[in-house]
């Protein structure tokens, strides 16, 4: 076997699996990040324990994490996580595996073009780990990097990090109209558009908002290059004074440009973070009830407004910038619609669980989990979304704890359920279900833990990205107690990850054999036949009465 | 390697190949990209509190030049995609070589005024009329270049393809032929509001 063929096949499969082993380095990389700060969040200024060394003598001296340290820890872990980790698993993955075999495609329509997707992908990421090791760190002003700070940072983190982007947006740009292209030019026949398995609709959809959102930020981030490199004031206005020191740029800049155009793709962002994982959801669910999904053509529609509506909502992200209250008053309404086809396919997807016999198998543990987590997320936005309420919540652990629930046990979950589910598609062989419910249960406990009492601070004021956590203030005393507990938890969280770690490889050689279709499903990815693919009926053919099965293959041929 | 389904030939109930929809679906991805840029132009304008005379500061002719530059190099394309197409590939050949030298004429001639203004001690650093101008025709120069090398590409190893597969190749000149109209387009739009308005 010569390993590194894989490195270079246009396979989808091949790709996929590319995608996704890389992916889950890079969340595990983020989720390090994340250790440290919550370290530092229970126990400011004192030395990290273990580790210390490797933090680097700049950074931590005597292990004592630096704030500038702390500050490109938050950066990178928002970074990492969402354009590294979860997107690229989410999409290049499950993605790249699924759909193809779900529309029984033969392959991506672009394997070439699928394979640079990759690459890119891994340059992008090389680029940001390298820019650990720069003089300065790695870029500190945020996942969201806002002008002014941003243009003026000292050192190369931030260049580095704009180039690092650029190589990810080009990669999820040949990804997406990849697709696109695959799904309406490749499905098999019979496979008509409301055939399609919802998991299928969420990639489409999601790949539209990747193709048409994201080259908002590759034009931001070539200016912000601009302003850094060439002395251009794209986003510095006139008159800015650092340090009491006037800056010599010629200014008339605009620091909310920088804004918009950030949240103009970073809104549609949070939509590809959970799409796929909605799709995933629909699966297993529709699976493991043994039904077809409660409304499934609403959802279809739903997930449809959901991505037109996301393009016109970015500023709800902006309340705070004073950009006028009629702007504001727009962009609440939107938001608040927006807000609508979400509950839709949460609400369908809860409904599909009634009268269903449950089997309550490891993926359906995470996905019935997901359920309530996403809901907890979205509920909890709601109050963001509008201005009156947002001014004294924007910007504290309220908001952390809102979006986490969203993409942690939200997403995250989902993503599990996912692994789970279609690990005996790839291997053959089952994952160990005693190490699953472990990973599962424990996994569900911490995040709770870690993230609910993130909403009391917030409401109690305490900001987010603070380096002590707040310690400095009067106001957070109250709630300061939380962190001890919260990092606990973080920290149990990585325990309980190692059960899902060892599971992954142990099962990959020792796991249980299955036959081709394990799960009983309907979705044309079980089908491993030779026969060319022909379609014959709706996606989730579950207990249909007087049917052989509780299932019919949707390759199945109807009885005549 | 399994072949794909629709590569040359058209999907009937969708009626695209895969490259036709593929090459659509990056163009609208770029019609993002230099909206994006338009708007930061179109707010930065809008709230400035002075903006110079643009058509003085940059050359209108020497714009001028180059969009009839530009145009000319997408009427050669399409002659050079109606050669490829009728099986003549020496006029394939003339055309696709003639639109290549538009472009490096193109390319040719946006030097020359770059030099000009950084002569002069004009930069992006000098003000941010000058900045956009020049982040926006570099994008813009940048997808010329692009497209260039798939031209040259086409006419030089590429051709090969013309002998086992020509409705294929015919068809890649026609997506490389949309690309190039789009970039003209660009420039269309590039022209008026960075040197006229
Ligand atoms: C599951 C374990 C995770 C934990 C314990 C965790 C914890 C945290 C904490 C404590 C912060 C706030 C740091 C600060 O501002 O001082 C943070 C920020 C953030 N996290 Fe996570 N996180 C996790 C997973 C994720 C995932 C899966 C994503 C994305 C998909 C994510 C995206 C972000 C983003 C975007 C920020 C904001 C960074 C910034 O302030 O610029 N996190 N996380
Ligand atoms: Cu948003």
């Amino acid at each position: 076997m010569a390993p590194l063929k894989y490195l270079y096949s246009t396979d989808h499969k091949v790709i996929g699996l590319l995608y996704g082993f890389t992916s889950l380095c890079f969340l595990l990389v983020g989720f390090v990040l994340v250790i440290v700060i919550r370290w530092q969040l229970a126990f400011p200024g004192q030395p990290v324990p273990y580790v210390a060394g490797l933090l680097g003598a700049a950074n931590a001296p005597g292990g004592i994490v630096l704030p500038e340290f702390y500050n490109q820890l938050g950066a990178m872990h928002g970074t990492i996580m969402v354009f590294l980790g979860v997107v690229p698993l989410a999409v290049g993955a499950f993605g790249n595996y699924l759909v193809p075999l779900q529309i029984g495609a033969p392959d991506m329509a672009f394997p070439r073009l699928n394979l640079a997707s990759y690459w890119f992908y891994a340059a992008g990421g090389a680029i940001m780990l390298a820019s650990f090791f720069l003089p300065g760190g790695a870029a500190n002003n945020g996942w969201t990097s806002y002008a002014p700070l941003s243009d003026l940072a000292p050192g190369h983190g931030q260049t580095f990090w704009l180039l690092g982007m650029l190589f990810i947006i080009f990669s999820s740009l040949l990804g997406a109209l990849n697709f696109i292209t695959t799904i309406v030019q490749l499905r098999a026949p019979g496979l008509t558009w409301f055939r399609l398995p919802f998991f299928v609709w969420a990639q489409f959809v999601t790949a539209f908002l990747l193709l048409l959102a994201f080259p908002a930020l590759q034009a931001a981030a070539l200016l912000q290059g601009m302003d850094r490199l060439a002395g251009s004031s794209f986003f510095l206005p006139s008159g800015l004074a650092v340090s009491g020191q006037a800056l010599d740029v010629a200014g008339g800049g605009n620091a909310l440009l920088w804004q918009h155009l950030f949240w103009f793709l970073g809104h549609p962002e949070v939509y590809v973070l959970i799409l796929p994982a909605m799709g995933i959801a629909a699966e297993v669910i529709a699976n493991n009830t043994r039904k077809p999904l409660w409304g499934y053509r609403v959802m279809v529609y739903s997930v449809f407004v959901l991505g037109f509506l996301s393009f016109v909502v970015w500023a709800h992200h902006m309340f705070l910038t004073g950009m006028g209250t009629a702007i504001s008053a727009f962009f609440q309404t939107t938001t608040m619609i927006i807000s609508i086809p979400s509950v839709v396919i949460l609400s369908s997807l809860i409904l599909s669980l009634y009268g269903g016999s449950i089997r309550f198998t490891t993926p359906m543990l995470f996905a019935l989990a997901f359920l309530p987590m996403f809901g907890i997320g979205g509920l909890t936005g709601l109050p963001l979304g509008l201005a009156t309420t947002d001014i004294p919540l924007h910007d504290t652990n309220y908001v952390v704890g809102h979006f986490h629930y969203l993409v942690a046990p939200g997403t995250i979950f989902a993503l599990f359920a996912g692994i789970y589910h279609w690990f005996p598609r790839i291997t053959g062989r089952m994952m160990n279900d005693v190490l699953g419910r472990i990973h599962f249960a424990g996994s569900l406990i911490c995040m709770n833990v870690i993230f609910l009492p993130m909403f009391v601070q917030g409401l109690a004021g305490v900001n987010r990205r603070l380096w002590d956590g707040g310690a400095e203030y009067a106001h957070a005393q109250g709630v300061l107690h939380f962190n001890v507990p919260m990092s606990i938890a973080a920290f149990g969280l990585a325990f309980f990850q190692l059960f899902f770690i060892v599971n992954l490889f142990m099962s990959i050689r020792y796991g249980r054999r299955v036959d081709t279709n394990p799960w009983e499903a309907t979705t044309l990815e079980w089908n491993t036949g030779t026969a060319p693919v022909r379609v014959y009926r709706d996606p989730y053919d579950y207990s249909v009465p007087g049917a052989k099965a509780d299932f019919t293959p949707q390759y199945e041929r109807a009885e005549a | 390697m399994h072949t794909l389904p629709y590569t040359t030939e058209i999907r009937p109930d969708t009626g695209l190949t895969n490259p036709k929809l593929g090459i659509w679906l990056f163009l609208a991805s770029e019609v993002m990209l230099f909206g994006s840029l338009f708007s930061a132009y179109a707010l930065l304008r809008s709230g400035a509190a002075s903006w110079p005379d643009q058509s003085a500061v940059l050359s209108v002719p020497l714009a001028t030049l180059n969009t009839v530059i530009l145009i000319s190099s997408s009427v050669t394309m399409v002659l050079a995609w109606s050669g490829a197409r009728a099986g003549r590939m020496d006029r394939f050949r003339i055309y696709m070589g003639l639109t290549l030298l538009c472009g490096a004429g193109f390319l040719a001639v946006k030097a020359v005024e770059y030099g000009d203004k950084f002569a002069h001690g004009l930069l992006p650093s000098t003000d941010n009329f000058l900045a956009l101008y020049f982040t926006m025709t570099g994008v813009h120069a940048v997808h010329v270049l692009a497209g260039m090398v798939v031209n040259a590409f086409l006419l030089g190893p590429g051709a090969r393809m013309w002998r086992s597969e020509p409705e294929r190749f015919t068809n890649r000149v026609e997506v490389a032929g949309i690309y190039w109209h789009f970039v003209d387009v660009v420039w269309i739009f590039l022209f008026p509001v960075l040197y006229l308005l």
